[in-house]
């Protein structure tokens, strides 16, 4: 005999239950400072001192935060129409060369502002492309979106990796990188940090994919094809259209990490710029609900944990960068995968307060 | 000529079994975890850990078989978390896969930066006892692990086909309500097949840090995991045919180094890079129904949830 469980005002679910998960996350977190031998709130306060404790750590927090809501984004908008894209990385990988390969052509010929919008183009042209193929694979060939897209991240790697070794390599150079862009192949930094106007393109895609979703009937067909599939098909969404928009779009969205990153910061094309951004997409997404404003928000976060997080390992030799690697895996478990752990306990506190 | 193409063969044969074994014993456990309708993204991080800790603790202990112990043990607590979420909790199985990933992925270097201080690598292991030497052929690398990789074959094989242990997880992968309505409990079939997936993905891990190498370096599982998942795949979800992919996935490996630089008469250079994602790509054209059709368990990635 099973009691019933009651259901949740609306505002327990929105707020108290993701903020309960997140809470989760950062108490395993410091219970590992702790076991590494750190005091947790001593690094809290490294960590925060080195993410805001200074114009130049904000500027390099908020350059982090414009990979976070790319890739945040990405993952956001396909899993409204029901599809979960790991292929971010390799997105963005692809869509760097996207946008290095325009300016490598061009940047001899055109002013910066010229430039700019061709080479952010060609970034969303070659992520849309490489999440196009997984899409398509879903869509007519049936194969499974997660290993399809999980396998592209791979098959960038290595083509991109073949590329720099091979054809893109700056003559006389011994390291597998492109030549350095032109002056005009270079966005104005920030702040005397990495911090570049990729942010202002990053803004720009969080209020675009707001309307996108809620203001257009695109965004409302992707959505219906998110929530019940049989329903939208019955309503007219060509389901297969959708599923190619909805990757593209995502696919799109990853690949301006590439403008951030190449454009932005290194004025050359690299090997593995995309570090993680794609993965810690996921994080960013589950944590700001999936809502462009949320991941915004949550992209704020994870760019102050890592710009901080930097800090606290360059403070205390007993820590390392890739403890924010771990914090975006606790946040992906708590906030994602154990979502409901702490519903039965709400549901019981709910329970006593009705009575 | 028969002695040097002898040699040749024994050698590449030799090569393609070093780097099939971990591939062979991640995917014979992801089989299990797979056929009972649990998805396993989670491979790589579970191999991770699991070189991690077996790296660390015979560093430590001295004793490669106290390596082989943790080694285990890190992958099974990562693989009850994994059945926590996606059993109990009913949560995403991918969502937990991916979270397990990065979670290993970070930790194994967090922990070996405070425990050793070497930037996330372990201490060398250069002592008698610290690692699992070769068996028989010194220069084939034949440890116990590879021989324990060809025996999980055929275990596997004869636990999921000939057991009612195996009848009852092929059932609960398929349409688990039926095996729920039959009175067996499909949580416990379900975790005991996600225990079985980390005692496999440990011995992988373990097999890689100190039977293969000498100690720990970070991200040493290098997409490892998801080449395993692919040669599950590859394999139809069944054991025999999956073994056979990662004997090609480790061949293709073996012949990768070999080609390096190399320029074949008619073709010219192949490059390396190719036959690295050539796993990849086979298995998708798979999955795209180009060769054959690779049809999944029924019930995979789907919560079960019991009536009231």
């Amino acid at each position: 005999m099973t009691p019933v469980r009651p259901t949740l005002p609306p505002w327990v679910d929105a707020l108290a239950l993701p903020a309960i998960n997140v809470a989760l996350a950062f108490l395993t977190v410091g219970a590992i400072v702790a076991i590494v031998g750190v005091d947790p709130l001593h690094a809290l306060k490294l960590l925060v001192v080195g993410a805001v404790g200074s114009p130049e750590s904000i500027g390099y927090t908020l350059y982090y935060a414009t990979n976070f809501v790319f890739t945040g984004l990405a993952v956001a908008v396909a899993y409204h129409g029901g599809l979960f894209n790991i292929g971010g990385e390799g997105q963005a990988y692809i869509g760097g060369l996207g946008c290095g390969l325009a300016i490598l052509a061009l940047d001899r010929y055109l002013p910066v502002w010229l430039m700019a919008p061709i080479a952010i183009l060609a970034a969303a042209l070659f992520g849309a492309a490489w999440a196009a193929v997984p899409a398509w694979l879903q869509a007519w060939r049936g194969s499974h979106i997660v290993i399809t897209t999980i396998m592209f991240n791979f098959v960038a790697s290595a083509l991109m990796v073949y590329l720099l070794v091979n054809v893109l390599i700056a003559p006389g150079s011994m390291t597998p990188q492109s030549r350095d862009f032109g002056p005009s192949g270079q966005l104005p930094a920030l702040a005397g940090s990495p911090l570049n106007l990729s942010i202002v393109l990053a803004l720009a895609c969080c209020i675009g994919v707001w309307l996108f979703l809620w203001r257009t009937p695109w965004g409302y067909a992707l959505r219906a094809m998110g929530h019940n599939p049989e329903a939208a098909l019955y309503a007219g969404t060509d389901l297969r259209l959708m599923t190619m928009v909805a990757m593209c779009l995502s696919g799109a969205l990853a690949g301006f990490v590439g403008v951030n990153e190449l454009m932005g910061v290194h004025h050359r094309i690299v090997l593995d710029f995309p570090a993680g951004y794609g993965f810690a997409g996921i994080a960013v997404a589950l944590m700001g609900r999936n809502h462009p404003f949320g991941v915004l928000l949550a992209a704020l976060l994870f760019g102050a944990l890592q710009q901080g997080g930097a800090e606290l390992a360059f403070d205390v030799p007993a820590i390392t960068r890739e403890m924010v690697v771990v914090i975006q895996g606790l946040v992906i478990l708590f906030s994602g995968a154990l979502a409901n752990l702490p519903r039965p306990w709400l549901q019981a506190l709910w329970m006593r307060r009705v009575r | 000529m028969t002695s040097d193409t002898s040699a040749f063969v024994f050698l590449t044969l030799a090569a393609t079994l070093r780097t099939a074994t971990p591939l062979i014993l991640c995917a014979m456990g992801g089989l299990f975890s797979e056929r009972s309708g649990i998805v396993d993204v989670g491979l790589e991080g579970k191999m991770l850990i699991a070189a991690f800790f077996a790296a660390a603790v015979s560093a430590v202990t001295g004793s490669a078989w106290w390596g082989v112990a943790a080694a285990i043990a890190a992958a099974e607590a990562m693989a009850l978390l994994h059945g926590f979420a996606s059993i109990t909790h009913r949560g995403n199985q991918v969502v937990s896969g991916i979270a397990l990933n990065i979670l290993a992925a970070g930790l194994t270097v967090v922990l070996g930066n405070a425990w050793f201080g070497r930037g996330g690598q372990t201490p060398s292991l250069d002592r008698a006892g610290q690692r699992l030497m070769p068996l028989f052929f010194p220069n084939a690398g034949d440890n116990i692990l590879v021989y324990a990789a060809l025996l999980s074959v055929p275990l596997t094989w004869w636990l999921v086909t000939r057991t009612r242990f195996g009848l009852r997880l092929r059932a609960v992968g398929e349409m688990p309500l039926a095996v729920d309505a039959a009175g067996i409990s499909v949580a416990w079939l379900r975790y005991r097949a996600v225990l079985l997936c980390g005692l496999f993905a440990g011995l992988a891990g373990a097999y890689l840090s100190i039977a293969q190498n000498a100690g720990f370096s970070r991200d040493m599982t290098a997409g490892q995991g998801f080449i395993a998942l692919a040669a599950i795949i590859f394999g139809k979800w069944r054991p025999v045919p999956a073994f056979g992919a990662c004997l090609l996935f480790g061949l293709l490996d073996a012949i990768a180094i070999r080609l390096q630089g190399v320029s074949i008469p008619g073709i010219g250079e192949v490059p390396v890079q190719l036959i690295q994602a050539l796993p990849y790509l086979l298995t998708m054209f798979l999955l795209a129904g180009f060769i054959g059709r690779a049809v999944a368990p029924k019930a995979i990635g789907v919560p079960y949830e019991k009536e009231h």
